[in-house]
């Protein structure tokens, strides 16, 4: 994992909310002293590696419509996990899957973040992800209230 | 919600999709959608004004990185729930904390540079607060994706 001062001073940067405006990378250049073309091609760098993960703009899902999100968590045998997994990534409205270690007193391994626009369309989906993966038993947790919804500051300090 | 037009939608499904890296990323967009650089950049400025787009960047791969992260959850009793959320936003790698419908009633994600630094807080987060916390980390990970069908 070798990052030079260039790469953390980016990575500083776009972890964060890049400057809205015509040339958003033209104070950090400056700031470190090298072309935007340097930076974009760092990014892009940064981008095949994967150390950027998703490039643009983050909304609030709750704006955008998806007012009903959803935590769902099932269980899922090691020998059902990685087919269940396929299916459910290819799900538009699931925006996250994972097979986590959980304790047994919890006991639901594999995790879906639903997004739907109401509660009827939230079941539906849960349906037809079930009815698709065979995966049965499942516990709905929804979200009542947010305390707090940040992004990560990997990068710190003045530099 | 805000009232969003064609216009306004395709720029979200590009921003969101295949931002460009650019030098002037919002004049790219324009000449996608026929229109002009300044037109976007108000129309973007005004979903940010209303909170539609929280921030323009870059997601970043924890793992990548070098960093840890998991999923937590703890059952804490109804009139200890506003303290202990509080307690727990405070931690600098706390960057989900949610009160859910469940005996778990409180659900955070905690992101620290090892899986040391994360038990340690976790302990420490744990005789604080006197209650147990159950630790999720991810085994294997299917899909990570927050981009939004914008119905262009």
């Amino acid at each position: 994992m070798n990052y030079d001062e260039y790469d953390r001073g980016i990575l500083k940067l776009v972890q964060g909310d890049i400057p809205l405006e015509s040339r958003p990378f033209s104070n950090i250049a400056q700031s470190m002293n090298i072309s935007e073309e340097d930076i974009l091609e760092r990014v892009q760098n940064l981008l095949k590696k994967g150390t950027i993960r998703r490039w643009g703009a983050v909304l609030r899902h709750q704006q955008a419509g998806f007012t009903t999100n959803a935590m769902v968590a099932w269980k899922a045998s090691s020998e059902q996990s990685d087919a269940a997994g396929c299916i459910m990534a290819g799900f538009k409205e699931v925006s996250h899957c994972y097979i986590r270690e959980v304790p047994d007193e919890f006991g639901y391994n594999m995790f879906s973040m639903i997004h739907a626009r109401n509660d009827l369309e939230l079941k539906g989906i849960i349906a037809r992800i079930s009815e698709q993966t065979g995966l049965m038993d499942f516990v709905v947790i929804k979200s009542l209230r947010e305390f707090k919804k940040a992004s990560m500051e990997y990068i710190k300090g003045e530099d | 919600m805000t009232v969003l037009d064609k216009t306004d939608r395709a720029i979200l499904d590009i921003m969101q999709n295949d931002f460009p890296v650019a030098i002037q990323p919002y004049l790219e967009i324009a000449k996608v959608l026929g229109t002009d650089e300044s037109e976007v950049l108000s129309r973007v400025r005004n979903m940010k004004d209303s909170g539609l787009i929280r921030r323009i960047g870059g997601i970043l791969d924890s793992r990548k990185l070098g960093f840890y992260s998991t999923l937590c959850a703890l059952t804490v009793p109804e009139e200890q729930i506003e303290k202990v959320a509080a307690a727990i936003n405070l931690i600098p790698g706390v960057t989900h904390n949610y009160l859910r419908d469940h005996d778990y009633n409180i659900w955070f994600t905690l992101t620290a540079p090892s899986r040391e630094a994360a038990m340690q807080t976790l302990q420490e987060l744990e005789t604080f607060l006197g209650i147990k916390i159950i630790n999720m980390p991810n085994q294997k990970v299917y899909k990570i994706k927050v981009s939004f069908d914008m119905g262009v």
